[in-house]
């Protein structure tokens, strides 16, 4: 399959899913790290892509975007920003309207 | 001017683009040396902007102007940028 397709797929079959450096169990990036964590605090299940362990997305998910960093989180078949956003929306309680309202959608 | 040559140059290319009220760079490099997500060599900066651009915008659109305005910088000196974006209105 095309890196493109494989990417698409990730980001369509899981509600929520982070691209990350590393897994939320060892992450390999503060950056990574925090914005996992802030995921997990949602309390909902969530997927996630090891790009270190996969050096064709790793190379390809900043075109897919059009966004030039890690980690890259999406909900909803939506890119929503990197580690900052990510805080930022966690902080306001907007997150985990968001990961549930994807959870809901996905049900 | 700081004397970090990285600093200045996205001093230079955020001032030009979305002519900022204000603007906090700092070189946040050192806290990250060496982590296996670093090994390409760029820096680590954390951004803190206000600039009348963003005023309406969301997050997301606030972020791609400012890679936007880094352009080519972001796959050579800059491995990530921290950013804090406000819009005039929000500045506290």
């Amino acid at each position: 399959m095309d890196v493109m397709d494989r990417i698409r797929e990730q980001v369509e079959k899981n509600p929520v899913v982070i691209f990350m450096k590393g897994t939320p169990q060892l992450p390999q990036c503060g950056f990574s790290s925090r914005a996992a964590q802030a995921l997990q605090a949602c309390g909902k299940d969530f997927g996630y892509v090891n790009v270190l362990a996969d050096p064709e997305i790793f190379e390809n998910l900043p075109r897919f975007a059009n966004w030039p960093t890690f980690p890259q989180i999406y909900i909803n078949g939506e890119l929503i920003g990197g580690c900052d956003i990510t805080l930022e929306l966690f902080q306001s309680g907007e997150l985990k309207k968001m990961v549930e309202a994807a959870h809901e959608k996905a049900a | 001017m700081s004397d970090n040559p990285r600093v200045n140059m996205i001093r230079e290319k955020l001032t030009a683009a979305l002519s900022p009220v204000s603007l906090d760079i700092e070189d946040d490099s050192h806290r990250h040396a060496g982590h296996a997500g670093a090994a390409g060599g760029g820096g680590h900066f954390n951004v803190a902007i206000t600039a009348a651009a963003f005023e309406g915008k969301s997050l997301i659109e606030r972020h791609r102007m400012v890679y936007a305005a880094m352009g080519d910088a972001m796959q050579t000196d800059i491995h990530a940028l921290s950013i804090r974006a406000t819009a005039p209105s929000e500045a506290g």
